[in-house]
C-alpha cells in the first residue's frame, strides 16, 4: 500500500536509467542521507560516532569491494584485509613524502596503489578458480602482510613498525590526527563512503558490471559472447582492491590514528568475507548490513547483560562472543543463505501489497 | 661512469651469485647439516600430510572444504590434555576423546551440514568458517586460553633420538619425529583400506561420485557424512598429538589449517596421497628456503612461501599433482 510503483510514469530514459526509480525509494534515501549527514553529528555521542559509526561506514566501503570480487564477479578473496593494508602504507607514505598535499586526495590515491597490486594478484585467477583462488590470495595475503614488516622502508624505519596519523588540516580544520573531532572525521569519511557507493552502484549497472555479472554466473558462456575474462576479470580486482585500499587507508586516518601490520592480517579478510556473505552476495545495500551486523553485535552483545542486569567476567565476555558470532553466522547460513539483502528485498515485496494478501 | 657501471654489474653479479651459486656451495659444503634439514623438512611435511589428509576425507566425501580441521586439531588435543589433568588414565583419556570427537560429527552432522544440503560451495564453506569460530569461543571457554603441555610421555610416545656420523657431521634424528612419521604412514595406509575394501568406504566412494546416484541405491547421505566427519576428527586427534608433541598445544595452531591449503593444491582436493606428496614438497621446500634462501630476504619467509609454491605450480597444471582434470562445459 505505501510502497507500490502504480502511478509513477517514465516518460524519459533518463528517468528509466535512474538509480532509485521509484519515488518511496528516493524519499527513502532522501531520509537516510538526512540522518547520516544530519541527525547523527548533531545527536550522537562520541563514542556512537567514533566506534560504532565510523567503523560501520569503513568496513562498509571494503566490504563492498570484495563484494565487487565475490558478489558480482565471483572470485573468492581471502586477501583483501592486505589490500586493505596495502592502501594503508601507501597512504602513509605519501603523506609522510607530500606533507602539504590535501589527505582526502592521498587517501583517494592510495586506492590506486592497492589497484595495482591487486591486479597483479588477481592474474592466476584467469586460469584458476573457486577454492584454488583462495590459495592465491592466500599468498597475497601472507606475502604482503610479511613485506608490512620486513621492508622497513614502508613505516620510515621507525621502531614501533606501526604507522601513525599524522595532523593533516584540510579546509581550515583538522581532518586528521589527534585534534580531529570523531564528527569532522565522521563527516570526510561518510562523504567518501556515500560517493564510493554511488559511483559503484553506477559501475555494477554499467556495462563493466554487467560483464562481471556474466563472467560470475558462467565464464565460458561469457566468453564465447564477446567478454574477454582478461579485461573483466583484472578490472574487477582492481575495482576491489581500490575500495579496499581507501578503506584501509581511511581505517587508519580517520578511525585508527594508528595500527600495526596485526589489523591487516587474515582475520581481517575474513571478517570481510562474513559480512559479504550474511548481507548478501552481491549486493550494495547488503554490504551495509553486513558491516552494521559484524561491528555492531560485539558492541551489542557486551552491552547486554548489564541491560539485563547479570554480570559477566570481560575474559568469559570475549569468549562467549566469539561463540555466538560463530554460531550466529551458521544460524544465518541455514535460515537465509541470500543474506540480510535478501530479507530486506522479501519485506519490500510484502509492504508492496500490504494490508492485501496479493495485489 | 664506467666506475658506476661497473660497480652496479658488481653488485648485480653478487645478487646472482648469492642468488643461484651460494645456497649450493652451501649445501655441499656441510652435507650433515643439508640432511638435517631435509629431515626437519621431512618432519613438518609429515605433519602437513597429516593436517591435509583431514581436509581430503571431508572433501572427498561432500565436496566442503571444512576450514574447522584447524581448531578441530587443537579442540581435540585440548579434550585429550583436559581429560588427562582430571586424573583419567592417558589411553582412557584418548577413547574418551575419541568418543568426543564422535559427538562432534554427529552434531556437526546433524546442526549444519543436514540444513545446508545443496548450498553452494562458499556457503558450506562460511559455514565451516563459523564452525571454527564456535569452536574457539567454545574451546577457549571450557579449557582456558593458555597454551598447554601435550601428554606424550603419558601416551607412551618414545623420548630421546638416534645421532647418526655422516659426512663428518651428526645428524639428529628424534623418536618422536620418527613416531609421527609411522603414525602418519598407518593412518593413510588404513584410510586407504578403509576407502577401498570396506563396504562404508565404497559407499564414501559413491556419495563423493554423484550424491543422487548414491541417495538412489539407498546410502544414507547423512550417514555418510557422520562418518567422514568422525573420521577426519580421528586423523584431527592424531595430528593434534603429533604437533602438540613437538611443540605445545595453543589456539595458535589453528592457523596451521590455512597451510594445508596449498598442500591440498599441490596434491589435488581429492587424493589420499597427493596429500602425502603435497605435504612433503611443501615441508622440504619451506625448510631448503627458509635456511638457504631466506637470509637474502629479511627471514619469516615461511609464512608465505608455500603459497608461493601453490601459486606458482597452480599457473601449469590447475588440477594438482593427482587431481581430476578439470573439464569445462557449457
Amino acid at each position: 500500500m505505501f510502497y507500490r510503483e502504480t502511478g509513477q510514469f517514465k516518460t524519459t530514459y533518463e528517468a528509466d536509467s535512474s538509480i532509485f526509480p521509484i519515488l518511496q525509494d528516493r524519499i527513502g534515501i532522501a531520509l537516510i542521507l538526512l540522518a547520516a549527514f544530519v541527525a547523527v553529528p548533531l545527536f550522537g555521542n562520541d563514542f556512537f560516532i567514533n566506534s560504532m559509526m565510523i567503523p560501520f561506514l569503513i568496513f562498509a566501503l571494503a566490504a563492498i569491494g570484495l563484494n565487487i570480487l565475490t558478489g558480482y564477479t565471483g572470485q573468492i578473496s581471502l586477501g583483501s584485509g592486505a589490500f586493505m593494508g596495502v592502501g594503508a602504507y601507501s597512504c602513509y607514505k605519501m603523506a609522510t613524502l607530500f606533507p602539504e598535499v590535501n589527505m582526502i586526495i592521498l587517501v583517494l590515491l592510495s586506492g590506486f596503489f592497492s589497484a595495482f597490486v591487486g591486479m597483479i594478484f588477481g592474474l592466476p585467477s584467469l586460469r584458476i578458480k573457486g577454492f584454488y583462488l583462495v590459495v592465491t590470495t592466500l599468498a597475497a595475503q601472507f606475502f604482503l602482510t610479511w613485506a608490512f614488516i620486513r621492508v622497513e622502508w614502508l613505516y620510515n624505519y621507525n621502531d614501533s613498525g606501526a604507522i601513525d596519523t599524522l595532523p593533516r588540516k584540510a579546509f581550515g580544520v583538522f581532518i586528521t590526527g589527534a585534534e580531529a573531532s570523531p564528527v569532522t572525521r565522521y563527516l570526510v569519511v561518510l562523504t567518501i563512503v556515500v560517493a564510493m557507493t554511488w559511483f559503484a552502484s553506477n559501475l555494477v549497472r554499467g556495462r563493466i558490471g554487467r560483464s562481471w555479472m556474466m563472467i560470475r554466473d558462467m565464464d565460458i558462456a561469457a566468453e564465447l559472447m564477446g567478454v574477454r575474462p582478461l579485461y573483466a576479470k583484472l578490472s574487477a580486482f582492481a575495482v576491489s582492491s581500490f575500495y579496499c585500499g581507501v578503506a584501509g587507508s581511511m581505517m587508519v586516518f580517520f578511525w585508527l590514528g594508528s595500527a600495526e601490520v596485526e589489523s591487516f592480517d587474515e582475520n581481517q579478510s575474513f571478517l570481510l568475507l562474513f559480512m559479504v556473505i550474511l548481507g548478501g552476495l552481491g549486493s550494495l545495500v547488503g554490504s551495509f548490513m553486513g558491516a552494521a551486523f559484524i561491528i555492531m553485535l560485539p558492541v551489542a552483545l557486551r552491552a547486554l547483560p548489564e541491560l539485563v542486569g547479570i554480570t559477566v567476567n570481560p575474559t568469559n565476555m570475549e569468549h562467549y562472543s566469539i561463540m555466538i558470532i560463530g554460531a550466529l553466522i551458521i544460524f544465518f547460513l541455514i535460515v537465509e543463505p541470500h543474506g540480510l539483502a535478501r530479507l530486506w528485498q522479501i519485506g519490500k515485496e510484502k509492504l508492496r501489497t500490504w494490508p492485501f494478501p496479493y495485489a | 661512469m664506467p666506475i658506476l657501471a661497473w660497480r652496479i654489474k658488481g653488485a648485480m653479479m653478487d645478487m646472482l651469485y648469492n642468488i643461484v651459486v651460494d645456497p649450493f656451495v652451501q649445501m655441499f659444503s656441510a652435507p650433515d647439516f643439508l640432511l638435517q634439514v631435509l629431515w626437519e623438512g621431512f618432519v613438518s611435511g609429515t605433519l602437513y600430510a597429516l593436517l591435509a589428509l583431514g581436509f581430503v576425507l571431508i572433501f572427498k566425501a561432500s565436496g566442503v572444504f571444512n576450514f574447522a580441521q584447524g581448531i578441530m586439531v587443537v579442540f581435540a588435543a585440548l579434550t585429550l590434555v583436559g581429560l588427562h589433568s582430571l586424573g583419567i588414565p592417558a589411553y582412557v583419556a584418548l577413547a574418551l576423546t575419541i568418543g568426543v570427537m564422535g559427538i562432534l560429527a554427529l552434531g556437526v552432522e546433524r546442526f549444519i551440514m543436514r540444513k545446508l544440503v545443496n548450498q553452494p560451495d562458499i556457503i558450506l564453506f562460511m559455514a565451516t568458517i563459523g564452525l571454527t569460530y564456535f569452536l574457539i569461543g567454545f574451546g577457549e571457554m571450557v579449557f582456558g586460553g593458555e597454551p598447554q603441555k601435550m601428554i606424550a610421555d603419558e601416551l607412551g610416545l618414545p623420548t630421546g633420538s638416534i645421532d647418526f656420523d655422516v659426512f663428518g657431521g651428526v645428524v639428529i634424528l628424534e623418536y618422536r619425529d620418527i613416531a609421527a612419521a609411522v603414525v602418519a604412514a598407518l593412518l593413510v595406509f588404513s584410510l586407504g583400506f578403509f576407502f577401498s575394501k570396506t563396504r562404508i568406504g565404497r559407499a564414501l566412494r559413491a556419495v563423493a561420485d554423484d550424491h543422487q546416484a548414491a541417495l538412489s541405491v539407498g546410502i544414507s547421505l547423512n550417514q555418510i557424512w557422520a562418518i567422514v566427519w568422525f573420521a577426519s576428527g580421528i586423523v584431527a586427534l592424531a595430528t593434534g598429538i603429533m604437533w602438540g608433541a613437538k611443540s605445545d598445544v595453543s589456539f595458535a595452531l589453528q592457523i596451521i589449517a590455512l597451510k594445508a591449503l596449498p598442500v591440498l593444491v599441490l596434491g589435488g582436493f581429492t587424493s589420499i596421497p597427493g596429500a602425502i606428496v603435497g605435504g612433503l614438497i611443501i615441508g622440504f621446500g619451506e625448510k631448503l628456503f627458509e635456511i638457504y634462501w631466506g637470509g637474502l630476504m629479511g627471514g619469516g619467509v615461511e609464512s608465505w612461501f608455500a603459497y608461493v609454491i601453490a601459486l606458482v605450480f597452480l599457473l601449469f597444471r590447475p588440477q594438482g599433482l593427482f587431481g581430476e582434470k578439470i573439464i569445462d562445459r557449457i
